[in-house]
């Protein structure tokens, strides 16, 4: 059931090493990426994740897609946050656009592969919106928890292509939490190797705010 | 706010970690590829005196091929990037925040050629010599501006890079390194009046070439 991925071994044998193994942090991917848009919908996921031991390339951009979803519809929200600076409100349009050319990216993506893109999730960003600090707090949040999904997906893809788009999404995903970071007077790069988030860390760190 | 659930990366804690370390040599030990050899040929030698001649051409093929090209490329624009932050930290043009904010971006770079070494040496190869740089520093307005260039210039041939990467874990840690790039760019790049995302929602790579014929200016 858990084919070695002999494509990849040293990653195989770095994985282990961090507590989990490939397969099984493709299996939680799956049921991550299903929990965030209902049982009914993770049972192929999981299905074809058994079967083949890994996730392809179209379920890891449906769960990249899971997470752009949560991003813009984050930033849609926010335009009525008071109390913005200029540069910031600033962020929260071009950002805001950003993630949704994303999201237009990844399901066009998905559908030229064949695939089927998931539905946006319901949210709830509880009082992300009640004050500019607790905006700036959950912004500053997701994008780097979009930054570390990204990074510790991407060297499971196996179109090429597609690692490149991977990698275009995720460098502006960093620029973005450094921007936010920056104004809000945190470093905006704290680490000099951004950590990874498997999924289902990504999943814990979403959790609360998608609406089942 | 989120760090509690993150981890290091792999790669940095096998340059911390000797224990890791040991782990990672025997995991890569396998893979050196034959353009380990080839890259070897890119000894200290040639970067002496003869590299005022050397082409952008010449620069790329000492890199030799495969992951350890890349890597070698790699290291070879993280020196420039940490010389070019010692030099502008020392330089007096700067102090307080923006001063900090050049040293800890400066000591990420420093971190990215320690760790860019390592990984040369655990692939079998011979680490790129540090480049003998220039860089001018007039004033702070346009050292700012040579340093979103830089780190713009950095993020994109990273990114230019990726797809090229055999190895799942080198790929692993240059997209660590990659995204840390981003953010120096896009911090520097609002100090300096530009736009955080300049190529919009996808950021666009650079191809060695193109990105050599940018530093050679400041490469002596």
């Amino acid at each position: 059931m858990q084919k070695p991925v002999n494509a990849a071994p040293e990653l195989a044998a770095i994985e282990v090493e961090e507590t989990f193994s490939r397969s099984a942090l493709l299996v939680r991917g799956a049921l991550a990426a299903g929990a965030l848009y209902g049982a009914t919908a993770v049972t192929p996921l999981i299905r074809k994740a058994f079967a083949q031991g890994s996730m392809g390339d179209i379920d890891i951009l449906n769960f990249a897609l899971t997470l752009e979803y949560l991003e813009a519809a984050f930033y849609e929200e926010a335009a009525g946050v008071k109390g913005l600076s200029s540069e910031v409100a600033g962020y929260v349009k071009t950002f805001g656009e950003e993630e949704q050319e994303h999201v237009d990216a990844l399901t066009a993506t998905i559908r030229d592969l064949g695939g089927m893109p998931v539905e946006a999730p319901g949210v709830d960003f509880g009082d992300a919106f009640s004050s500019a600090d607790k905006f700036i707090a959950l912004a500053i949040t997701l994008e780097d928890t979009g930054v570390s999904a990204y990074n510790g997906a991407a060297p499971m893809i196996e179109s090429k292509d597609l690692l490149a788009t991977a990698g275009g999404i995720v460098q502006v995903e960093a620029r973005h939490a450094a921007a936010i970071r920056y104004a809000a007077g945190e470093d905006p790069a704290p680490e000099a190797f951004d950590p990874t988030l498997t999924a289902d860390e990504v999943l814990a760190a979403v959790q609360p705010f998608v609406k089942s | 706010m989120n760090t509690s659930a993150r981890k290091p990366s792999a790669l940095r804690r096998v340059v911390s970690d000797p224990v890791s370390r040991r782990r990672f040599l025997a995991l890569t030990g396998g893979t050196t590829a034959a353009g380990a050899l080839l890259a070897a040929c890119g000894n200290d030698d040639d970067e002496g005196d003869a590299t005022a001649a050397t082409t952008e051409d010449d620069m790329a093929s000492q890199f030799g091929e495969g992951d350890l090209g890349i890597v070698n490329y790699a290291l070879t624009l993280e020196y420039l990037e940490a010389a070019f932050y010692a030099e502008v930290a020392k330089s007096g043009l700067f102090k307080g925040d923006d001063l900090a904010l050049i040293e800890r971006i400066g000591q990420a770079e420093q971190e990215h050629v320690d760790a860019l070494t390592a990984t040369a040496k655990q692939l079998g190869g011979q680490p790129a010599a540090e480049p003998k740089a220039e860089f001018p520093l007039d004033d702070a307005k346009s050292v700012l501006e040579l340093a979103a260039t830089v780190e713009n210039l950095g993020a994109a041939a990273y990114l230019g890079q990726a797809a090229a990467i055999s190895d799942p874990e080198i790929l692993a840690a240059a997209l660590s390194i990659h995204s840390v790039e981003g953010r120096h760019a896009a911090v520097l790049n609002t100090l300096v009046g530009m736009p955080a995302t300049p190529d919009g929602a996808f950021a666009q790579g650079a191809d060695m070439q193109t990105v050599l014929e940018e530093v050679q200016p400041f490469i002596t």
